[in-house]
């Protein structure tokens, strides 16, 4: 078994696997029974100022989407911080760290936009022996309009003065939670850096709508007979927050600023991709909504085994991923691949054969017997056949070997060549 | 190919060569990594799952299918091991469908559950492929346990204890250890030698060596074993079978199922190994089907199970009892058999009252050549000391424990007799460590 103990901005935890922000990080109750299953550790739901409590809406908070055979693959909700007065939560918190010694316990927060509300609210939790605070300019709906959550992380400038203001005020490790409601991540994550951000963590969630009820002409979840947009989370906002959490990591401005990577992380797999990308950690929330706690034994049991596998420590795994994401212009032109179908696969749906010839180069062949063949001489290599296929691994894109000829193009293959020098660019820069 | 199926008499290769290869491959392949997928799929990762509650061995089921699913196979067969070190076995021969697919919320839901035996055979044959045993001893302990009996309960036992760091001796009256998996079950559901490569596996974790040939109140005595070792788990099986009570029960062409059926196993050439063209199967249980779908398998033209209660009484569960039909065996109820004459065998039908199952003044006769017996196996040879109620072992001397088919608890199936090896292991442990 791989070694997964982690250490994250100093946060010690047994494994990288920690809960995100969010119902199930509200009370001593279901965080004992995160830790008792074997999470690493959570970020405690966030807390507000004192006095009194958050409301929330007394109809349903959250919506979804779903995959065949009805899985989960999208939530949204429109739940507030934490509904608890503040001091339940402290003397929880409190409690929960003191039985918990090894497992990491971060604080989120949420407050005004003023120092004097911060520094208070950071005074009040220092005694809690927390691990660390998560400053929540995430959240999109509800407390935005209030003037907080994803207000604040849609301004760089607010992100950067208050992130100042904690480190001014606590000496406790500072993640800014990122809000992607935004046109350039990288903004955000430099504002937070130049404000003394020992982390990010991203992403929060997406503002979104996830059905209409078309009987009662209403957005879903529907509050009597109305809606408004949530927050969107699960697997499918993984991609988003993959190239999100890749962009900071290779930004030369945040380059090597740590990141928790949060979004639609549900298996051991989802965990190393993001880590993969620059993620030092991951925090987990639809997952456990849908599955429960458990499945942290599976991400744990696959992270290891993948980790021995590699012969690889977490921590080479950690950004290993990073030098391989580049801009589109220096990807190279000169690499050409083929389809190939492995035809004791094939199960003869012809879904490959609907995709190519209707919506894109008409380069596989159906005999009158069904058997689907591609045509090296019209493969641009797009990859979409893969993509529809549901055999796995019947379909996958063959390198041709450098000098061989491309049948479509005519020309052999060549060595590594990209956009910038190439010769249809108005803007190539002379080979030197 | 010297005979046919229409063959008098109980003789040898009653079909061509080639067909006892096909007929005795995999009665239900396993399979593939992407119908392992798409099965895995279907598991909905139930909370407390009920289908972890139904097995024996309590398996963590719906985690080793997510572990498949999220393309870690073997991360799931360490999940069944660590419970069931004899999964691979029991993926093929257990009951699944009146144990953990009987409760899957799927199978209540939509009358198709998910494929938990196949997708556990799926991992295990993945992870086994690796050749590189999970599993390693603790330090040694210095203790001493002999485990009598080579079979489920003993292996499970053995291995469990091997790995807490004892130093174990395993005895088996056979020539090979294995027990029912090697010389008790249908050749069909465990082929290509599996039952023997599994124990070779098993044992691969060290610590433990098997002694075959020795049999328990013959080469060595429990006393011996007493003062020998430090601890003893007798995991003896049930060698007993009963009799029919029915006249010309002795007469040649009369046979056990379960001696038919170990002969099967251990037939190197299946060709050569005579059966009847009329064969009448006597008993309800998994034995019985086991014995009727091979005789049937091997070339007899008419196979029928005959069963003295209801279909609903049976043992076999209707899994079983379906591909017994499927294969070409007839299954009567509610007949008794009344003698056993040179060509056939007389029955009387039963009916089930309050004073127990009374013979009634009509019957029928089943043509027959040859007879097998599958109406259950007993406890015998228990050794001086051992106490047993209604045929089961209930106490054990000081220093003794006892599972599997020999004792109390549970149902007579290999699963069972894991759970109760591996548990008594742990108890062993207990008692070894405690001082």
């Amino acid at each position: 078994m791989a070694d997964l103990t982690s250490s994250f901005v100093g946060i010690k935890s047994p494994n990288p696997f920690w809960l995100a922000s969010a119902p199930p990080t509200d009370k001593e109750y279901n965080v004992t029974r995160a830790f008792q299953a074997g999470w690493g550790g959570v970020v405690w739901k966030t807390l507000g100022s004192d006095g009194p409590p958050i409301v929330n809406v007394g109809g349903p908070r959250y919506g979804a989407i779903w995959g065949a055979d009805r899985r989960l693959l999208g939530l949204n909700n429109i739940e507030l911080i934490t509904d608890r007065p503040l001091q339940v939560n402290l003397d929880e918190i409190k409690r929960v760290k003191r039985a918990w010694r090894d497992r990491a316990l971060v604080i989120s927060l949420m407050v005004p936009c003023d120092e004097e509300s911060w520094k208070d609210i950071l005074r009040r939790i220092e005694d809690t022996e927390a691990d660390g605070v998560e400053l929540n300019f995430g959240c999109p709906h509800g407390m935005a309009e209030r003037g907080m959550g994803s207000a604040v992380g849609q301004v760089p400038e607010y992100i950067e003065m208050v992130t100042a203001w904690v480190k001014k005020h606590s000496r406790m490790p500072c993640i800014v939670k990122l809000t992607p409601n935004i046109a350039d991540i990288r903004k955000p994550a430099e504002a937070a850096r130049r404000g003394g951000a020992d982390a990010v963590s991203l992403i929060n969630t997406i503002n979104s709508i996830t059905a209409v009820d078309l009987d009662a002409f209403s957005p879903e979840p529907m509050i009597d007979g109305k809606g408004t947009h949530g927050g969107y989370c699960g697997p499918a906002v993984k991609p988003i927050a993959l190239n999100m959490v890749a962009e900071i990591a290779r930004n030369a401005d945040t380059r090597g600023l740590p990141i928790s990577g949060i979004g639609g992380v549900t298996t051991w797999r989802d965990a190393a991709e993001f880590m993969a990308l620059g993620a030092g950690n991951v925090q987990v929330c639809t997952a456990v909504m849908t599955y429960g706690f458990k499945i942290v034994h599976e991400m744990i049991s696959g992270l290891s085994q993948y980790l021995d596998d590699k012969g690889m420590a977490l921590s080479d795994l950690i950004g290993r991923a990073v030098p391989n994401v580049t801009d589109w212009q220096y990807l190279n032109l000169n690499y050409v691949t083929k389809a190939h179908i492995d035809q004791a696969a094939c199960i003869k749906c012809g879904r490959c054969y609907a995709a190519c010839e209707d919506t894109s180069h008409q380069a596989i062949a159906m005999s009158p017997d069904r058997v689907f063949t591609v045509k090296d001489e019209d493969c641009v290599a797009c990859n979409l056949c893969v993509n529809v296929c549901p055999v796995e691994g019947c379909i996958t894109m063959v390198p041709m070997a450098k000098g061989a000829t491309d049948p479509r193009t005519g020309r052999k293959v060549a060595d590594y060549a990209n956009w910038t020098t190439h010769p249809n660019n108005p803007m190539a820069r002379a080979a030197e | 190919m010297p005979n046919s199926p229409l063959t008098p008499g109980i003789v040898p290769a009653r079909l061509p060569a080639a067909a006892y290869a096909a007929n005795f491959s995999d009665s239900e392949p396993a399979l593939d990594a992407h119908e392992a997928r798409v099965a895995a799929d279907r598991c909905y990762f139930c909370h407390d799952a009920p289908c972890m509650t139904a097995c024996p061995t309590g398996i963590d089921i719906p985690l080793f299918i997510r572990q498949i699913s999220t393309g870690t196979p073997e991360a799931a067969a360490l999940t069944i091991w660590s419970q069931n070190i004899l999964g691979g076995i029991c993926a093929r021969v257990c009951p699944t469908e009146t144990l953990c697919e009987e409760v899957c919320v799927r199978e209540v839901a939509e009358g198709k559950p998910v494929e938990i035996g196949r997708l556990q055979r799926f991992a295990t044959d993945v992870a086994m492929a690796k050749n590189r045993h999970p599993f390693s001893r603790s330090p040694a302990t210095g203790n001493k346990v002999a485990v009598v009996g080579a079979g489920p309960a003993g292996l499970a036992c053995a291995h469990r204890l091997a790995m807490k760091g004892h130093a174990v001796t395993v005895f088996d009256k056979r020539s090979k250890p294995g027990g029912l998996n090697e010389y008790g079950i249908a050749s069909y559901k465990a082929t290509g030698g599996f039952a023997a490569r599994e124990v070779d596996w098993l044992l691969q974790i060290g610590g433990i060596t098997v002694t075959c040939g020795v049999k328990l109140g013959r080469d060595v005595q429990l006393s011996d074993l007493i003062r020998d070792f430090d601890a003893v788990f007798l995991g003896l099986g049930l060698q007993g079978v009963n009799a029919l009570r029915a006249e010309g029960e002795d007469r040649p062409g009369v046979a056990n199922a379960v001696d038919f059926i170990a002969e099967l196993r251990q037939a190197a050439d299946l060709s050569k190994l005579p059966v009847g063209r009329d064969v009448v199967v006597i008993g309800g249980g998994m034995t019985a089907v086991d014995a009727a779908v091979q005789s049937k398998l091997l070339g007899a033209e008419t196979v029928t199970i005959v069963y003295r209660r209801g279909q609903d009484q049976m043992a076999a569960s209707r899994h079983e009892q379906d591909h017994a039909v499927q294969a070409g065996v007839r299954i009567l109820h509610n007949a008794a058999p009344l003698r056993v004459t040179a060509e056939a065998v007389d029955f009387a039908y039963t009916e089930a009252g309050p004073q127990g199952l009374k013979l009634l003044d009509q019957g029928f006769a089943l043509k027959a050549d040859q007879v097998f017996k599958a109406i259950g196996q007993t406890l015998a040879d228990v050794p001086a000391g051992v106490t047993v109620e209604a045929g089961k072992i209930t106490a054990t001397p000081a220093k003794v424990w006892a599972g599997g088919d020999c004792a109390a608890g549970g149902e007579d199936l290999t699963v069972t007799a894991v759970a109760q090896g591996r548990d008594a292991a742990e108890a062993i442990h207990v008692a070894l460590t405690a001082l």
